[in-house]
């Protein structure tokens, strides 16, 4: 060949030069659990659903929330939502607002009538479902997805549970409970209302069903002995929050309301009176604010909208028209213990918010059903000691949340699928957590949260009108372009842009990327550039 | 839905490389599957080379902003000996090299060259800071004061890299060397008045200066594709960490070159005609000492002395100094979008 001067070998590409034989190490791709994903007692993903959302595609959100909850808009309200303790983005500014984005999806697709998947091919088995309450829902659901005939049995007139009966209407609206619920029962439910059950496990033989899930919520009040000179002066929170819902004449309270406890109940109830008329209205807890069992933004809107606070107190003894409180201390072991300093309050009436129990008296009868501290035993399927008879949310050691109850059902559906197939349905492994340790924040702008709007005050003390309300379709698409993507790769191309090797292959939209180990070698600056935490490096074997 | 998006803010705002949710305009030149990827596959650079990074960058862009009408010029250096063992060549653009000190003149004959036969062929020339701030200086002089239509881009590593890190003009203070041991009372590069060739450079009058850094690829390709819509000698000064010569975390190139910007050690900045038009602020300060302490070849700054101290203290007035001519504070926070 005629080569020019002084050149004896043909030109060749770099190309020909795999330095990837250098590399001591390698990056590989992985997927990380975000900490939202990990902390969600229901077992929502809601990294995954945010990624859609941030999208603009709404709908594909929405699917893959309800693909394991079927409430969003209720959950988006009532939720106390962990995810957002655990959310990494509060690191850097503040936590991503994921009820609110959630609540935007729920109420999005309630106006647009968005159906839930269609039920499963029949398998020809029949579950009863006892409570109508988020557990009993979410398994409901769960079960017919997987094919199975639900029977839904409801003591009450109205499905619901707590949400229905705990939880007032300024917090969840009714028409958005009764519109997630609709939903539900039209996947094909058989449901019964207003048939309390007395003996689940009788129920289930006689009803001739294959299996049984329980889910009892805690509607039974604790009682305290308060001596008192006229005892129809005292009432019990979930009377009173319960008579609101059943369709008569709004219970009636005094002028001037104390209520006796520090949880979020007592909150609720407080709440309620003051809109229902009450002039005054205290609250009367024995710790101090900051051991309320009550979350404190909610003891925030208490105070906002004039509930009063009496901390430290306890109620000694009701007389007509005022009670007698008296002042507590705190001692060396953070116990609260009585000073003798008698006050009175001017109140009028007494409700008792000191805590709820689950009446177990419809499981315990059945043969090897084991209750301890005033809850059911189950084991690892929740599945209670009878064959057959499982059980969740309220009546099993737990939070009593609506999130946990929610996803106690959903658990139980798998469990109760397998155990009529006669398998076993293993929980699938979890991914190391994406901490914020394994982020690198640089690359993620700064945004403050969007700020759901807040009805006014005056509505607030008068009205059942929700105090809370939702964001529009731009707050709610800024704040899901908020959320890091914590262990999951968003296709930043900061690993394909800054390989000094040219080592990384973009496989377009939706796809990813590939490492081409001919020539990487295995610097490390995809995983250190890497925003959300999807690039391990890991040894080369020897 | 609301039809005209309101929404501005994404994820990342333009911080990353790309970013599905960004509108492709606002996504950089190597976030494009089909980028010209100039300097490409099995090059000999280190491990997390950060001039090999540098040379991408620049010429990608400069090739997206000429329609592929470029021919580099390359000095010796690094850059020359890590991509073209012979007779292999790692470069997909026209390049040429001659001489350590002579890429300005070999740029400038190539420009006129190109004039005389009527072509719309650009002329790009680059070289190390040794061959651009030390040997061919006063080709490069001669190149600006000629005005002469060609883009010289240095990629500054701080030192001689490919013969085994010995000083340059371009070594920062304090810095060890092959050829200034950490020994002695003034261990290290002296603290000498320094030699700021972006300013040097500007002193020339040319249409365009510029200074970039591999850490900000937004701020350097939209300097690159200023560059090129200018015409006459245009100089753009990139900051390219080097692993092996300055002792660091291959994995930490594109950390270590932030923390130089964010410390204002390394200030980002536009002058047009020989005045400073543009300055890029420091998204979030940082102190010197995060960026030194990342490095070997400053190690004998933190070995507790009294001496170490008084020099990081002497580091970071050189820093405040910068922040403080270039206007570099003027936003900590909202500078989402460029």
């Amino acid at each position: 060949m005629n080569k020019p001067f002084a050149v004896t070998l043909d030109s060749a590409s770099s190309r020909a030069n795999h330095t990837g034989a250098w590399r001591v190490r390698r990056p590989v791709y992985v997927e990380r659990l975000s900490p939202c994903d990990h902390a969600c007692p229901a077992g929502e993903r809601p990294q995954d659903w945010l990624a859609r959302a941030e999208e603009g595609d709404y709908r594909a959100a929405w699917e893959a929330l309800v693909r394991r909850n079927p409430i969003p808009a209720v959950m988006g309200r009532a939720c106390y939502h962990p995810c957002e303790t655990a959310c990494n983005r509060a690191k850097l500014d503040a936590a991503v607002s994921i009820h609110a984005v959630e609540r935007f999806l729920g109420d999005l697709a309630i106006r647009e009538r968005w159906r839930l998947p269609d039920p499963g091919r029949p398998t020809g088995r029949r579950v009863l479902v006892i409570g109508g309450g988020p557990s009993g829902l979410s398994a409901a659901y769960h079960l017919a997805l997987a094919g199975h005939a639900v029977t839904l049995r409801e003591a009450a007139p109205a499905l619901g549970g707590m949400m229905r009966y705990g939880i007032p209407r300024y917090r969840l609206p009714r028409e958005v409970l009764d519109a997630e619920i609709a939903r539900i029962v039209d996947l094909g439910l058989r449901v019964e209302t207003g048939a309390r059950v007395v003996d689940a496990a009788g129920a289930k033989v006689e009803g001739g069903f294959d299996a049984c899930f329980a889910a009892i919520g805690a509607h039974l009040a604790n009682r305290v002995e308060i001596p008192a000179a006229d005892a129809t002066r005292i009432l019990e929170a979930t009377a009173l929050l319960h008579g609101l819902e059943d369709g008569g004449a709004p219970p009636r309270v005094g002028r001037r309301v104390a209520v006796y406890g520090g949880g979020n109940t007592a909150i609720d109830v407080a709440r309620t009176v003051k809109r229902l008329g009450a002039e005054e209205a205290w609250i009367v807890y024995r710790r101090t604010r900051e051991q309320m069992p009550a979350h404190d933004f909610e003891v925030k809107e208490a105070i906002a909208e004039g509930i009063q606070m009496r901390w430290l107190s306890t109620v000694q003894r009701v007389e007509p028209g005022h009670i007698v409180v008296e002042r507590m201390e705190i001692d060396g072991s953070g116990k609260p213990r009585p000073t003798g300093q008698l006050e009175t309050l001017d109140a009028d009436t007494l409700v008792l918010a000191i805590g709820q129990n689950v009446d177990l008296s419809v499981i315990e009868s059945a043969p090897g059903v084991r209750v301890v501290d005033r809850v059911v035993e189950v084991d690892g399927r929740m599945m209670t000691g009878y064959a057959g008879l499982f059980a969740g949310g309220d009546m099993v050691p737990c939070d009593r949340t609506i999130a946990v109850a929610v996803g106690h059902g959903a658990k139980a559906a798998r469990h109760v699928d397998a155990w009529l197939r006669a398998a076993t349905c293993e929980a699938e492994p979890e991914p190391a957590l994406a901490a914020f340790e394994s982020l690198n924040p640089w690359y993620y702008g700064e945004a403050d949260p969007a700020v759901q709007p807040t009805l006014d005050a005056l509505r607030r003390r008068t009205t059942f009108e929700e105090v809370q309300g939702g964001l529009d379709e731009e707050h709610a698409l800024l704040e899901a372009r908020r959320c890091l993507s914590c262990g999951h790769c968003f296709e930043c191309d900061n690993c394909y842009g800054m390989c000094p090797d040219n080592a990384i292959v973009k496989l377009g939209p939706g796809r990813g990327f590939r490492i081409d180990l001919d020539y990487c070698k295995g610097c490390g600056i995809c995983a250190t550039e890497c925003p959300c935490g999807a690039i391990a490096i890991v040894d080369e074997e020897a | 839905m609301s039809g005209e998006p309101p929404v501005k803010f994404y994820q990342t705002g333009t911080f990353t490389v790309g970013n599905r949710l960004l509108d492709a305009s606002k996504r950089t030149v190597q976030a494009s599957i089909d980028r010209r990827n100039a300097l490409t596959s099995g090059h000999r650079a280190c491990q997390g080379c950060g001039e090999a990074l540098g040379a991408r960058y620049v010429l990608d862009a400069a090739m997206r902003a000429t329609g592929g009408r470029l021919v580099a010029v390359n000095a010796t250096g690094c850059l020359e000996v890590f991509s073209t063992p012979y007779p292999e060549s790692a470069w997909q653009v026209p390049w040429l090299h001659s001489l350590f000190g002579n890429a300005a003149a070999v740029a400038s004959g190539v420009a006129a060259a190109m004039r005389a036969r009527g072509s719309d062929v650009r002329v790009l020339a680059q070289g190390g800071d040794g061959g651009t701030m030390d040997i061919g200086f006063g080709c490069l002089s001669g190149m600006f004061e000629r005005n002469d239509d060609v883009l010289y881009v240095c990629y500054d590593n701080e030192a001689y890299m490919n013969t085994g890190v010995q000083r340059s003009s371009a070594t920062p203070a304090a810095a060890r060397t092959s050829t200034t041991p950490a020994l002695g009372d003034a261990p290290g590069n002296a603290f000498g008045t320094g030699k700021n060739l972006p300013l040097l450079a500007m002193a020339h009058g040319i249409p365009y200066v510029a200074t970039g850094s591999v850490a900000d690829l937004h701020d350097l390709e939209a300097k690159v594709f200023r560059a090129m819509a200018l015409h006459g000698a245009r100089y753009l000064h990139v900051h390219v960490p080097c692993p092996l010569g300055w002792g660091c975390d291959p994995a930490r190139t594109i950390q270590i070159a932030r923390l130089a910007v964010e410390s204002g050690l390394f200030p980002l900045f536009e002058a047009e005609g020989g005045e400073v038009v543009h300055a890029t602020p420091i998204r979030r300060r940082a102190k010197v000492e995060e960026y030194l302490r990342l490095q070997t070849r400053f190690a004998h700054l933190f070995d507790g002395s009294a001496r170490g101290g008084a020099d990081l203290a002497r580091i970071q007035a050189i820093a405040d100094r910068n922040v403080a001519r270039f206007g570099l504070a003027a936003a900590e926070r909202g500078e989402g979008e460029r």
